[in-house]
């Protein structure tokens, strides 16, 4: 075989290569999912999510836990939406050329890269200890919010970015002021782009645990939280304790937990995706 | 009306404030509690001490052990996610048509959306059992599966990253290798990759970054037992899974074990701040050149 032979089936075999490592760490995914499946699926039942913590394996379940997810999911976004919706356009629309916006632009770039445990710390000080909420539903709605803040800004820009800017020159030539261009014109042309931002964002927070874990969350609640400042549980925080025991069956348990995680972060992904393309097609 | 405007503006502007009141928090956080820490331990021991036992009767803290640990699962990870994030840009930038590369793109961010705490569970219950079968005397907790298993998660980061640094390479450097005879494999090795070397490596400093800082997956799979060695088969414990070990047990607040997480904690931001930075240069330096 000559060089060049050679060569064109090194291609050829790079091709599938390529391919195969491509598709081997979804592949590896839905092993583990098929194992996750096998394992939980069975114990998933009205009764699991209906239970209240338990020490009996066989007899908890993660009703406190999910509605501790629910409160949280609310929660952070009621915080970190306006915010960050509010931030991203005056990055976007306002700062864009002055130095105070070039110091919050690296600032953001920081940010998104600081662990989330250390985000849980900053959650321990100054939300649990220093404004004395301890370990409540607002103390991790407010930490997982400044946790998914950059995330948001960057969203939000993301989708400003791609409104034409006819649209806006339209608007002002029409004697439109700059807030009203914006409110009546750059913000619902790109609501589909920041909705997307703000589910993946979620999905995000959701799933997070180790800065719920950090600010002191625990396990066992024996009661859903009725307002901000009650104590919870969250379906991470339940999982992680049940991993962490020895016996088998809190790993079931564990198992079963999770594939209701995974329903609630695939779904809040699904519906972003979905309108993530909605909203391309929209755009002019 | 003017006045409207400009509330509205200076209220935009406080949002974009907040950012920076969190950075300006975490790093109060932080060094307060740290200097809480080295009045009472000092800084040389912190840096040179083998041991990390600060909830023991012996007390020693340094930590060496927690940084080894870290950089461990660390290098597993990069290993696994390097050449198989690095081998899917190229295919995807390379070789497949924009239709497939557009369904192929989102199905490997799903990688990225599985939480944590998920991949953990996966960690210690299927590849721990799985690795035990092939490797004899690999412990049930091992920086090993949490390392394998991290560099799946953080491959969707590495690989579409190296791919934004490939296609930044103009198309006449492509066309002129494959005017010389080169097929597209050469052309990707020794053309394509080489151009954006400097990109391939802000993804890989991210994803380093973004490994060091991975709390659950270690947490439940990697051990906590603080120990200063570069064995992948038998347990660690890395800066992250103490901080959450110590934080969610019942440790007195003000207390120096207390103080001992904040000292951890800022060895960590030192650590990922310095990583996301170099990144940060390295990807400015990488786009000026060819825009």
């Amino acid at each position: 075989m000559n060089s060049m032979a050679r060569n064109r089936l090194a291609d050829r075999i790079f091709r599938v290569v390529g391919l195969l490592a491509t598709l081997l760490g979804l592949l590896l995914l839905a092993i583990f999912l098929w194992g996750l499946l096998r394992t939980g699926l069975g114990r998933l039942s009205g009764q699991f999510l209906s239970s209240l913590p338990s020490r009996f394996p066989e007899r908890a379940g993660i009703y406190t836990a999910l509605l501790g997810t629910v409160w949280i999911m609310v929660l952070t976004a009621l915080l970190a939406v306006p915010l960050g919706v509010a931030a991203g356009v005056y990055l976007e629309e306002y700062g864009r050329k002055r130095r105070w916006a070039a110091l919050l632009e690296i600032n953001i770039t920081n940010l998104a890269g600081v662990p989330s445990v250390i985000y849980g710390l900053l959650g321990l000080e100054v939300f649990v200890r220093f404004l004395r909420l301890g370990s409540s539903v607002l103390a991790a709605a407010s930490t997982l919010a400044l946790l998914i803040l950059p995330i948001l800004i960057v969203a939000t820009r993301e989708a400003i970015r791609a409104v034409p800017r006819s649209l806006r020159e339209a608007s002002l030539a029409l004697g439109a002021t700059r807030w009203q261009t914006i409110w009546y014109q750059v913000l619902p042309a790109s609501a589909g782009g920041i909705l997307t931002g703000i589910i993946l964002a979620l999905s995000r927070a959701v799933g997070e645990t180790a800065p719920l874990l950090v600010i002191g969350v625990l396990a066992y609640v024996p009661f859903a939280p009725s307002q901000p400042l009650d104590e919870f549980s969250a379906l991470p925080v339940q999982i992680f304790n049940w991993i962490s025991r020895p016996q088998h069956e809190f790993g079931v348990n564990a198992a079963a937990a999770i594939i209701v995680l995974l329903v609630i972060t695939f779904g809040l992904n699904g519906v972003a995706i979905y309108l993530r393309n909605r909203w391309r097609q929209q755009l002019p | 009306m003017k006045t409207n405007e400009r509330l509205i503006e200076a209220l935009l502007a406080m949002s974009a404030g907040v950012g920076v009141l969190t950075t300006a928090g975490i790093l109060w956080i932080l060094v307060v509690e740290a200097v809480h820490f080295f009045q009472q331990v000092p800084l040389s021991a912190f840096l040179t001490d083998t041991q990390w036992t600060p909830l023991f009767a012996d007390k020693h803290f340094g930590i060496l052990p927690l940084v080894a640990g870290t950089l461990l699962t660390t290098a597993v990870a990069v290993a696994v996610a390097l050449p198989l994030g690095l081998t899917i840009a190229v295919y995807l930038n390379e070789y497949v048509a924009p239709a497939l590369r557009n369904t192929l793109k989102p199905l490997l961010e799903v990688l990225a959306a599985v939480p944590t705490v998920v991949y953990g569970f996966f960690a210690l219950t299927q590849v721990t059992p799985f690795l035990q079968r092939l490797v004899p005397g690999l412990a049930g907790f091992n920086a090993l599966s949490a390392g394998l298993v991290m560099g799946i998660m953080i491959l969707p980061l590495v690989s579409s990253l190296s791919e934004d640094a490939l296609g930044a390479v103009p198309r006449s450097l492509r066309e002129a290798s494959y005017a010389m005879g080169a097929t597209r494999l050469q052309t990707a090795f020794r053309v394509v990759v080489p151009a954006a070397s400097s990109g391939v490596t802000v993804s890989v400093v991210l994803a380093i970054s973004r490994a060091v800082g991975e709390t659950m997956i270690v947490a439940i799979a990697a051990g906590q037992e603080p120990r200063l060695t570069a064995n992948p088969l038998v347990p660690i414990e890395t800066i992250t899974t103490y901080i959450v070990q110590v934080s969610s047990g019942d440790v007195a607040y003000g207390t120096l074990e207390y103080n001992t997480i904040f000292a951890a904690g800022i060895t960590l931001f030192v650590l990922t701040l310095g990583l996301n930075n170099v990144g940060y240069w390295f990807r400015k330096k990488y786009q000026e050149r060819y825009e």
